[in-house]
């Protein structure tokens, strides 16, 4: 008996120096020696303990797949050039679906021979005689439309990543969350919100099309916009008024190079003190960009950011080397942010925000020191109830209750766990305080109901310790019953108010049953004491 | 020390129906906050909307921030946290440009009361999707909790017991539901995490009575069931107090000390605590005897 004393005294002698190790780096910062060669991680405080920004997106990948549809057009098109098949129109029906009109139905099979099986994703669905010539069908099937869905939201949770990367935030969390959802958490966030929304959702679509020269401007602001044609907008700031002015181009709508061979992008100031953002391109880009800038020699190419044109300069000559400047009257924050997500890679769909929560950094100072005053308190109040009431036993559950505490944040930091902690998290703690208790109470009870049918202390502690566990066990299962489904349903604050609730629980088991009882033991062995004060 | 003296005897379930009256009147109460307050006042966790607390550095009024933001909804609900210069102002999802809300506040706010004497402590916006999907989240939420306990309340002891526990649980959360909607105070995850709580505190009360209803039913295999009640009550009575007492206390330190959020929890957990005990009590135990008659406690 002495000897397994003595075990017990070691193992909750580990866990208390363990422990300590690990909430040491919570308490302040921590000596050089420490950080270099002990465990050094602080308690991860939650949004609303530190203030940042909580995000929910939602990636409208249906776009992604109408890009996708829509791109198909200029490929079909081009591919009945080739093949010399004579076409009068080809036209998207619905998000997944498009038609071809042939001028000639015999050419059908020449149809399905040169362009439908290049198609791939495309099935042909039906094909007649219509008004405006012979219609072939085509349709996405519905596994391509998934598998681009759920690409599309994939990618935006790599850009995404890419682009909080750089806020320099310390724990940045991007998770998906159900079919088309992304979570942004960027806790300790402290710098302007807006402007990080901003930059998180920007779609960042970089295209490169031809301006149409002989197209007539007035005539299609009118809304008499030539088929094959666009009409987009150029902002423009006056730098010293701040006036801003749009002017109108008409672009051709295919699109001859997009943004995804980017491998860099960086501001530079030009002489006239202007922000240039300067481009890298990889080896396909470069190539396709010298092939384009060659082909349309003298003529205006287009730089169109999410479908705003940034400039429009002439081609003067073939470009070769793989780079190129986007010029623009931004300022140099705009110019800052619009290189880092070109950097970061585009969306492969907009984004359209859902739940959107922010807390100031002040707010979350207040809270933090007012639910530590409030747990200090609770603790006082019970510290002090126990010891009257029950006088040295009381005492030793308060020792527990005290090691309970300790326990409960080292878990919460540990390596293992790294749990958050958030306002109701705290919340949790006290009412764990007031669970773990009660442990001790229950306990202490049937001890006095043994007392009373007069037994001898060491036998009333013995029983009333086994008749209290059961009893003890059920209450914390249930309880962890409780808060599981919290953990399972629960996002940020309610989720570490249910984890910090558990981990409370399991703690409780350990200080209440074992620690207290190892003290009595002890008590009783080592002290030879005769009755318990309780 | 002792609060409950050690032979105490209470006759509990002699007076269950006193008991079974005021439950009732209480479970009308609850219940007719339906009709007359119109459910709870739901946060913008599950109705959606935005909501955006302002700290202001000298007096104002609600009325003259309501006027300075008029511009952005006709419909905003401006609430002082009390003894502060803090505001919470709730209203729709703005159409468009969510987003750029704080800005748009800030700037309003800036315009009415001078540049730097407001500042924005927090901004919450919840789309109607994302509140909808809250909503069934928590109503999953509450039912697998239940269902749960269910399960490991009859495994562990009989399904009558089980059943027992059930009925005083959702009569607790009814009660915390109807002081909810009859006192306006907003009910939002925060709450429902409160509310759980209230399932796993309460179930711990009625199963310290239950393990010793188990335990006598073993000693007495043939004393009525009314009378083991009666002592298993009895000589719990003292640790339910005390316990109660002492998680009160902690609660109790939240409800002084804690911000707007946390009390607003602190009050869901003491009216929780409150008939949480009551329930345990007066509640389970009545209803597991009424149920022998059907559906007997196997012993």
């Amino acid at each position: 008996m002495i000897q397994s004393l003595q075990w017990r005294g070691a193992i909750i002698g580990v866990i208390l120096v363990v422990s300590l190790f690990l909430v040491y780096p919570s308490l302040g910062p921590v000596p050089e020696f420490w950080a270099k060669h002990l465990p050094n991680n602080p308690v991860r405080l939650g949004l609303d303990l530190q203030g940042g920004l909580y995000l929910t997106l939602e990636v409208q990948s249906d776009l992604a797949v109408e890009a996708l549809t829509d791109q198909t057009i200029s490929e079909a098109s081009a591919l009945m050039k080739d093949a010399s098949i004579r076409y009068s129109d080809v036209v998207r029906t619905s998000p997944t679906a498009l038609s071809v009109y042939l001028k000639d139905p015999g050419q059908e099979p020449l149809f399905d021979e040169k362009v439908l099986d290049k198609l791939h994703s495309f099935k042909k669905v039906s094909s007649g005689a219509a008004d405006k010539g012979f219609e072939i069908q085509l349709e996405l099937d519905p596994k391509t439309v998934e598998s681009i869905k759920q690409r599309a939201v994939r990618q935006a949770v790599d850009t995404i990543r890419n682009r909080v990367d750089q806020f320099g935030v310390a724990e940045p969390d991007v998770v998906v969350q159900g079919a088309d959802r992304i979570v942004v958490q960027l806790p300790g966030l402290r710098e302007d919100i807006n402007r990080a929304i901003d930059i998180i959702k920007r779609t960042a679509r970089l295209e490169f099309k031809l301006v149409d020269e002989k197209g007539d401007v007035a005539a299609a602001e009118k809304g008499d916009i030539p088929s094959g044609d666009e009409l987009l907008y150029q902002l423009n700031r006056n730098p010293r008024t701040g006036v801003v002015t749009k002017s109108a181009f008409l672009v051709k709508k295919q699109i001859l190079m997009t943004g995804d061979v980017i491998t860099d992008a960086k501001v530079q100031p030009d002489r006239g003190g202007k922000m240039i953002i300067h481009i890298d391109l990889n080896r396909i880009g470069a190539q396709q960009f010298e092939r384009i800038t060659g082909e349309h020699v003298r003529e205006r190419l287009a730089i169109i950011l999410d479908n705003r044109v940034y400039s429009a300069p002439v081609i003067k000559d073939k470009i070769s080397g793989g780079s190129a400047i986007i010029e623009g009257a931004f300022s140099p924050e705009e110019a800052h942010d619009l290189a880092l997500v070109l950097r970061a890679g585009s969306l492969p769909a907009p984004v359209k925000i859902l739940e959107n929560r922010s807390v100031g950094p002040s707010l979350g100072d207040d809270s933090i020191r007012l639910g530590r005053n409030a747990i200090v308190l609770g603790m006082v109040l019970i510290v002090i109830g126990m010891a009257v009431y029950y006088k040295w036993s009381g005492m030793v559950a308060n020792v527990a209750l005290m090691m309970n505490l300790l326990l409960i944040f080292a878990v919460m930091v540990s390596p293992f766990l790294r749990a958050t902690l958030t306002l109701p998290g705290l919340a949790g703690v006290a009412l764990t305080i007031g669970m773990a208790i009660d442990a001790n109470i229950l306990i202490f009870e049937r001890v006095r109901e043994e007392l009373r049918g007069g037994k001898s202390a060491r036998a009333a502690m013995d029983t009333g310790y086994n008749k209290a566990f059961l009893t003890i066990i059920d209450t914390h299962v249930t309880n962890i019953l409780a808060a599981l489904p919290l953990i399972q349903f629960g996002t940020g604050p309610i989720k570490g108010f249910a984890v910090t609730l558990c981990i409370g629980l399991v703690v409780s088991l350990f200080t209440a049953f074992f620690v207290t009882r190892t003290i009595f033991d002890y008590a009783f062995q080592v002290k030879q004491i005769k009755s318990m004060s309780i | 020390m002792e609060l409950i003296k050690p032979n105490t005897k209470i006759d509990f379930m002699g007076n269950r129906r006193y008991a079974y009256a005021f439950t009732t009147v209480m479970l009308i109460l609850a219940l007719a906050s339906i009709p007359i307050k119109g459910h709870v006042r739901l946060g913008i966790d599950f109705s959606g909307g935005a909501m955006i607390q302002v700290k202001f550095n000298k007096t104002v009024d609600t009325d003259h921030i309501r006027e300075g933001l008029k511009s952005l909804s006709e419909n905003l609900i401006v609430q002082k946290l009390l003894g502060t210069d803090e505001f919470i102002i709730r209203m729709e999802t703005p159409e468009e440009g969510a987003d750029k809300l704080s800005q748009r506040v800030q700037g309003l706010l800036n315009k009415e009361f001078g540049t730097g004497s407001s500042e924005i402590r927090s901004l919450e916006m919840v789309g109607p999707k994302v509140g909808k999907d809250l909503q069934n989240a928590a109503i999953w939420a509450t039912i697998i909790a239940l269902g749960m306990l269910l399960v490991y309340m009859a495994f562990r002891f009989t399904f009558t017991m089980g059943l027992g526990a059930i009925f005083c649980l959702v009569h607790d959360l009814l009660i915390v539901y109807g002081f909810f909607a009859w006192t306006g105070k907003e009910f939002n995850l925060t709450i429902l995490a409160a509310m759980l709580t209230v399932i796993g505190y309460d179930i711990n009360d009625t199963i310290v009575v239950c393990d010793r209803i188990r335990e006598n039913l073993k000693l007495q295999k043939k004393a009525p069931l009314i009378d083991i009640f009666n002592a298993s009550i009895n000589q719990t009575l003292s640790r339910t107090v005390l316990t109660s007492g002492f998680t009160m206390l902690s609660v109790v330190a939240f409800l002084a000390l804690g911000t707007h959020i946390l009390q607003d929890f602190a009050w869901a957990l003491v009216i929780g605590i409150i008939f949480g005990t009551y329930s345990s009590i007066f509640v389970a135990s009545p209803c597991v005897l009424e149920l022998d008659r059907v559906l007997p406690v196997k012993r």
